[in-house]
């Protein structure tokens, strides 16, 4: 973005956004919205808190968790998917199912299979994760290039080198691009888990402020949990880049 | 006696021997289409033998049910006399697209048959960097396949091929993917290839000229079914330079004689 010439950095125009929040919060209209300068200063007084940093831990311990899982079950499933029709027939419906599923209304039932604990809440971000990531991951292998696998066929690959040496890799790509939307979703995940189970992490804390009207508490929990999805999606987007560049020369 | 009772088997061991690849009746449909039907043919050892005819006729699917590739519906191939049911060691193959790993450098590339069959890194390399001069690829270890032309690429999966040590090698239309200057250098190197490895060459092509320039024995496929209608072994120009084949009457000869043969069946 150009202003009067000047080439402005990125997201400058957050700035903008950012003045406005600032006076409507100096207005005093509303109790609910604290003044933006208000609700940083409370974000520097917390962010070292124990709460908050227990908070931090157990929300970065479920979603790495979910994640791990999610990836780990959802990238060879995807492959084994795009291998193998009858699976592939078998194990898609319920896919393409529990991705549009509206996943939330699933998790007061995870509460009573699991409790209203951290596995709960594991669990709920590998739902969110794991099916876009298994799309994908079929994806990648329906779209590979089919003589390679008659070339590890006739050199004599055994099933788990044809797996590990060229589906994996001829996959890659698509399988980033799964994680990377999955991940975004399991942010989702694991604050909903949190939220719903609200004895755990952000959950918690949420719960905590709101009950006690600590709206700027409130707001400036809830700007780290922007911020911090945001960058790992930003994160993400920039490691797939560098892998693009070989997917496109394939 | 028991002396005297053996030597027919032997003589007989022997003369299938000279036939490292023999098929026999094979009969294969894809659904309603018949590719293949009844067809039998042998591969003499030590020998170029020419897979041609028009597309669609069933070239490639002979030749990966050589390969192990597909099964045959009926019939069966035998390989220095053993049936094949499914890919060997004693067969390698160089693939139309190439088939090379785009993740993978030249060298993991010709490497990766041998990395497939457990050879160790420091040998399988050391092989890979031999066939990588061989085929004149000297320099290029390191690069990947984008970065490489068409020609380069097809030499690559040709060194992969080489260096497994297979006795039979499988080409499917290796040339066509390559430019005609390319394609011309690659007829010569595959020449003294067949000259001076000991190996059995069975290569798919459609182009008439392309045959009869590298065969020692043509196999000429009519479609719908496949079947083996005439097998043509080129004699006199074989011994002579490659500069003065293509000027040999008996080349011109048969080129024209298989036109003569083929026209029939191009639409
Ligand atoms: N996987 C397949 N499924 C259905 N039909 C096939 C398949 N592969 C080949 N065919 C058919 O079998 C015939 C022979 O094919 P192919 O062996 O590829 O011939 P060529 O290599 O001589 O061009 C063709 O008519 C082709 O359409
Ligand atoms: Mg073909």
């Amino acid at each position: 973005m150009y202003l009067f010439g000047y080439k402005l950095p990125g997201m400058s125009s957050l700035l903008v956004w950012g003045a406005l929040w600032e006076l409507i919060g100096r207005l005093d209209l509303t109790f609910f919205v604290p003044p933006l300068s208000k609700v940083i200063a409370t974000l520097f007084s917390i962010i070292g808190t124990p709460a908050f940093l227990s908070a931090l831990g157990d929300t970065a311990y479920a979603f790495v968790m979910g994640v791990l899982f999610a990836v780990v079950i959802g990238v060879p499933v995807g492959i084994l998917m795009g291998k193998n029709r009858l699976l592939d027939e078998l194990l898609l419906p319920w896919v393409n199912i529990f991705l549009s599923a509206p996943l939330t209304a699933l998790v007061p039932v995870l509460m009573v299979l699991f409790g209203f604990g951290v596995t709960t809440i594991i669990i709920t971000t590998t739902l969110f994760a794991i099916w876009i990531i298994i799309l994908n991951s079929r994806a990648g292998v329906m779209q590979m290039n089919r003589s390679l696998i008659e070339m590890a066929h006739c050199f004599g690959a055994s099933p788990l080198e044809a797996f590990t040496k060229i589906y994996f890799w001829a996959a890659l790509p698509e399988i980033l691009g799964g994680i990377r939307i999955g991940v975004i979703r399991a942010v989702k995940g694991v604050i909903i888990g949190q939220l719903l189970v609200s004895i755990v992490g952000f959950g918690a804390l949420f719960e905590l402020y709101s009950s006690n009207f600590l709206m700027s508490h409130f707001w400036a929990v809830l700007v780290v949990l922007f911020a911090l999805a945001f960058t790992i999606s930003e994160l993400l987007a920039w490691l797939e880049r560098r892998v693009a560049f070989y997917a496109a020369k394939r | 006696m028991p002396q005297t009772k053996k030597k027919p088997v032997h003589l007989q061991e022997a003369q299938a021997a000279d036939n490292v690849v023999s098929v026999r009746n094979v009969s294969k449909s894809y659904g309603d289409v018949e590719a293949l039907r009844n067809l039998t043919l042998d591969f003499p050892r030590g020998q170029l033998t020419s897979l041609l005819g028009p597309s669609g006729c069933g070239k490639t699917t002979l030749l990966k049910i050589i390969a192990g590739l597909i099964e045959a519906d009926s019939g069966e191939v035998l390989v220095d006399g053993k049936t094949v049911t499914g890919p060997g060691p004693d067969r390698s193959f160089v693939f139309q697209d190439f088939a090379l790993l785009p993740w993978a450098t030249v060298l993991r590339n010709v490497a990766f048959g041998l990395e497939l069959r457990g050879v160790a890194r420091a040998e399988r390399e050391d092989t890979a960097r031999r066939f990588i001069k061989d085929v004149g690829l000297a320099g290029f270890e390191n690069s990947y396949p984008h970065e490489l032309s068409g020609g380069m690429r097809q030499r690559v999966g040709l060194a992969r091929a080489l260096s497994v040590d297979a006795d039979v090698i499988l080409m499917d239309e290796p040339f066509s993917a390559v430019d005609e200057q390319t394609r011309r250098k690659f007829q010569e190197d595959l020449l003294s290839l067949v000259k001076n490895e000991s190996k059995t060459f069975i290569f798919v092509t459609h182009s008439i000229e392309e045959a009869v320039y590298v065969s020692d024995q043509i196999a000429i496929l009519l479609p719908r079914p496949s079947r083996v209608s005439e097998i043509i072994r080129p004699g006199s120009f074989r011994q002579k330079s490659v500069e003065n084949i293509r000027r040999d009457s008996e080349y011109l000869d048969i080129v024209d004689r298989i036109w003569a043969s083929l026209r029939s069946y191009v639409e």
